[in-house]
Parts: C-alpha cells; structure tokens; sequence
C-alpha cells in the first residue's frame, strides 16, 4: 500500500534526526503519540506537534511515561498507527508496558533517542548503552525489533519501516537512535507519497462469529481487530489462548508464550537487515550500529591506509541478532572489533557468536561524545597483528580512557 | 573539507547561522553538510555554540576535531574554542565583542562589527546574517548563491528583506576585508 499523501511532507529538508523520525511517522501514517517530553528527543515531539493537527495526526503530552505508553497501546486498539518517544529515564520507566504490548502483540513504534545513563546521566548528550535494555528491558520471554538509525535521512526512512514492521509482525519496534544522530542536522529528502510504502494493519475480515483475536496465521502472526467494530474481544496481559482467555498450565504457557518469540525468531531473514562491506577477505571485521557504525568508518579507512585487511557489519537491525551471519563470519575473519557507546552490551552477542573462532575486541565509550575514529584504527590493528586465540572479550584501551583512568581503575591492595 | 564552529551566546542566532550554511551548502551547493549543536542548561544568554562540517564527500565524524574556521560573537565563546582551531585556520569575530589575543600559527583573522551594521540596519538580531555574509566572501566554503537562496527559507517572511540587506552589508565588508587581506599579504 502507498502512503496516504496527507503525511507525506514531500521535499528536501534541512532538518536533524528528531525532527526527521516525526517526519517519518507522519508519512508512515501515524495518528497518535502521547509522551512526556524529554532531552534530547524534544524536537521530534515537536515535529509532531508542529505538523501533525495538519495531517490529522493527535498528540497527547501526558502525566509521565508509564500514561503514555499506555495510551499509545489503547490507541493503537482502537485502530490507528501509534508512537511515543522518550529517552534514558523514560524508556526505563516504559519497560513494563513493552511487555504489555508485547503480549497483546500490540504494533507500535517506540523512538528512544539515547542519551548518556544511569538515571539522569548526561540528559544533552549521547550514548548506546540502552541496548541490552531494548532486549531485555521487561520480565518475561518475549523478542521485538530494535532499528539503530545513523543519520536524519535513515531516521526519516527506518521510521517509516518501523512501523511497516509493527504491523507486519504486530509486536512493538524500537528504533534505537542517539543523541548524536537526534541533535544531527543533514539534508533530508522527503519522496513523495507514491514513492513510500506502508504496510497496513492485519485487519480480521472474516464472519464475526469465527474470530478468534489470537489464533495465527501461517506466518505466525494473528489477525487484528479494532475495539468498538463488533467483534469479540477479550485482551489481557495474563497468557491467553487463542481467543483471549488465560491459560495457566504449563502445557498451554509453552504452546500460547512461545509464539511470541516465535513469531520473530522463525521470520528472522525476512526481518534482519545488515550493511555489509569488504567482509569477503578480511581479517577483521568491525561489527556497529547507529552513530557507531558511521564514525567507524573513518576508522576502517584509516586503518586500509596502513594496508589491514578489514570489513565491516553493520546491524541496521540490532535485534533479532543476526546469529548466523556472524556465526558465518567467524570462521573466516580473524576478529571482530566492535565500538560502542557503552562499556559492553552488544559486544556479548558477538562473543556468543565468535564461539572462540575469532578474537573479540570491545572499543569502549563512556558516552557524552563518540569515538575517536584513531582509537578504532588502533584497534583494527591490534586485532589484525594477534595470532593467538584470546578466550573471552579483549577491551581495547582507548585514548579517552587512557587520559582520564591510565587505562582503567584497580583495585588497591 | 572545512570544520567551522559558530561560537557565541543563547539568543544571536549561533544555531541558527550553522543551520542557514548548512542548508546552503548541502541543499544549494550540492554538498555534504552536517550540522550539530551543543547547548548547556542555559538559554538565551548562556554559551552557545554550532559545528558545521562541509565536505565534497559523506561526513564520516560528525564533530569537529580541529576547527577551519572559527566564527566568534562572543568574548567566552573565542575563548573556548581558540584552542581547538587548526594552526591554518581562519578566525572571523565580531570586533566590538570580542579581543582576540596573539594569533597562533598561521591563523588569520578578520573582524567586523557586524552587530554594530546590524544595529544601523534597524534591529540586533540580525548580526548573525551580517556574520554570515562576512562568512561567505571570506571563507567560500558555501557559494553566494546558495546562501541567498536559504536565507529567506530560513528566517520569517516578514524580516526576509532585513535578513537580505544584512546578508549583503556583511558580504561586501567582506569582499573588501579579502581583498584587503590579500594585498597585504602581496607586499
């Protein structure tokens, strides 16, 4: 289906990534977000304010994070496109409704624009250190879609694919950006209507009396209703069977829980999306996402200066993990540097996936800024210069770290 | 490629000069233009400043390293990112509000009053855009054409003509002040 021309803002902006993504879930045909504003994802609110009365979209500022996830997750019941937008403390605070959303298969857009944690952290500045939280954030077995955008434009684009994938899949996105690429301000170009495809909702078009709310189809995913259109709908965050109704039993926990990992899992190819440059012959590979993957870059060209042998992986997609593919990897590179803005999240599920077949090198970054593209080099050449097997992750040392710790704290006798 | 910061106080238009040029550089001259802001909890009148970084190709890192061009309206704002400028680069300040020490290096330096032209030109506010045209005869990191054309989308209808005048009180000052600086560079 094409985009209702109405949200589409077709021309050529000069607009930063916040902006951008409101942009994106206008075009993509959302109707309503409710947040509670904070630094640095305002400007998208505002985007959304701004434009959205004239695209027929509503938004709600309410109380705090936890109302606003779940008005999204009410709206998105009754049959329109839904997204809030929150950063650090919020997306903590919206963790229980991920969850919610996520068993009643609820199709939503989350926007985080990631700033520098715990707690209050570094509110105007950047970091990648919500991303293990993307995973696990709330209790329960369940898988959703993380996106991690590099620049206004993919936050334009992978907005409008975000919400293409929540209906497809039914299962809340999140598109995992930062601060850097938030507060980033680039040409945008905004195609017209025709040019973008959105997916609409999996709408139930069957007799009233057969519907059941939760019963799959081939692909794993139910058809939808919207509340108020006269069908029977029984909707609880308890496991349910296939019309709705609580199962208690393990046998039925297993079969009723288990399609919702499931229903991601088994469409994993359909859904991962990777960058993937140089990989063929190379000795190291440089394994990123969102800013990260950017600057690395300037990282990897400087280090085919020096003649190394390196490619790189990008993870448009974070989650699902692209197991195989590193899997695969592993058994030709020599290892895998992977520089992100945090002290370690990522960088496991690599390890997981090296299995000890390729040496894993962790750049790390505090936050508050990006990485040095030489600290990155450095550690392509480390990499590419060992030829032992090292069990366990490598932490590269970086200058920043070096500057301000002589290279990490110790404990004193 | 050309990394410029934009350095001054909340409430002159420091965002937004990075924003003007850069719209000009990446929508009007074709180039790659990444603009990014920084801000501390203070608004109007709090340090204040904008990076820009144009370049032919994509911009990999998207902050600035060692400034090409420093752009100053503020006394602190001169102050803080003196350091950070390349030994090549150029500094261009506003000459009633900020004292520039001994140059370093090679850098040179170009002054105007721009908040003073804007004044005579009926309204403050516009000193960013008298800088702004300064900029454009000076530096040529973006072509006067493409400034003129995202000037008037970048600013209100009602003071685009205001915004045009300032523009071009600070180009020819500018057209002028290089012309100066080349024939002195001559003898």
């Amino acid at each position: 289906m094409k985009a209702d021309p109405r949200g589409v803002l077709t021309g050529v902006y000069y607009i930063d990534g916040d902006v951008a993504a409101g942009y994106g879930a206008l075009a993509a045909g959302c109707k309503f977000v409710a947040g509670y504003p904070i630094t640095p994802s305002t400007e998208a609110f505002e985007a959304i304010c701004h434009r959205g009365p004239q695209v027929g979209a509503v938004f709600i500022q309410m109380e705090d994070e936890l109302g606003s996830i779940s008005a999204i997750i009410g709206a998105t019941w009754s049959g329109v496109k839904t997204m809030t937008i929150t950063s650090g403390p919020g997306y903590s605070l919206m963790q229980e409704c991920i969850g919610f959303g996520a068993m009643l298969e609820t199709p939503f857009v989350l926007l985080n624009i990631q700033r520098g944690g715990p707690s209050t952290g570094v509110p105007t500045k950047t970091g990648q250190a919500d991303m293990m939280q993307s995973r696990w954030g709330s209790h329960g077995d369940y898988e959703l879609i993380a996106i991690a955008p590099e620049s206004p434009q993919e936050m334009f684009d992978y907005t409008i694919k975000a919400f293409n994938l929540a209906e497809k899949y039914r299962c809340p996105i999140m598109i995992m950006s930062d601060e850097c690429v938030g507060h980033m301000t680039e040409k945008v170009v905004i195609p017209e209507a025709d040019k973008i495809e959105v997916e609409p909702r999996r709408l139930y078009t069957g007799p009233a009396e057969d519907y059941l709310p939760f019963k799959p189809e081939p692909d794993l995913v139910p058809k939808m209703a919207k509340a108020g259109d006269g069908l029977k709908l029984y909707i609880t965050g308890q496991t349910h069977d296939e019309r709705g109704y609580p199962v208690k039993d393990a046998e039925y926990k297993s079969k009723y829980g288990r399609r919702l990992v499931d229903k991601i899992r088994l469409n994993k190819d359909k859904i991962i999306e990777l960058k993937e440059e140089g990989t063929d012959n190379a000795d190291v590979i440089v394994v990123s996402y969102g800013i990260s993957s950017r600057v690395a870059i300037k990282g990897v060209e400087l280090a085919r200066e020096k003649g190394i042998k390196v490619g790189t992986l990008r993870l448009v997609t974070v989650w699902p993990f692209p197991d195989e593919k590193m899997s695969e990897l592993a058994k030709k590179a020599k290892a895998f540097v992977v520089p992100e803005i945090n002290y370690g999240q990522v960088v496991y599920d690599v390890a997981r996936c090296a299995h000890g077949r390729a040496n894993v090198v962790l750049v790390p970054h505090g936050g508050a800024g990006v990485h040095n593209p030489n600290d990155i080099a450095d550690a392509i050449e480390m990499a590419a210069k060992e030829d032992k097997k090292i069990e366990g992750l490598i932490e590269f040392k970086t200058r920043l770290e070096k500057s301000v710790f002589e290279g990490g704290f110790k404990l004193k006798e | 490629m050309a990394e410029i910061r934009f350095a001054g106080y909340g409430g002159q238009g420091i965002i937004r000069s990075g924003i003007i040029a850069g719209r000009a550089a990446s929508i009007y001259d074709n180039k790659h233009a990444t603009m990014s802001q920084s801000f501390g909890p203070e608004a109007r009148g709090g340090a204040c400043s904008s990076q820009l970084v144009v370049s032919e190709s994509k911009v990999l890192y998207p902050y600035i390293t060692n400034s090409d061009i420093l752009v100053a309206m503020s006394q602190a704002g001169y102050d803080k990112f003196e350091p950070e400028m390349s030994e090549q680069g150029m500094l261009l300040y506003d000459e009633d509000l900020v004292k520039p020490k001994q140059l370093r290096g090679n850098i040179t330096a170009y002054a105007i009053p721009a908040t003073r032209f804007a004044e005579e030109l009926g309204n403050k506010i516009v000193a960013n855009v008298v800088m702004l045209g300064f900029f454009t005869a000076i530096t040529e990191v973006v072509s006067h054409d493409a400034m003129k054309k995202a000037l008037p989308e970048s600013v209100p209808e009602k003071a685009v003509e205001l915004n045009l005048k300032a523009f071009d009180r600070g180009y020819n000052f500018g057209l002028e002040a290089a012309k100066k600086q080349g024939d002195s560079k001559k003898n």
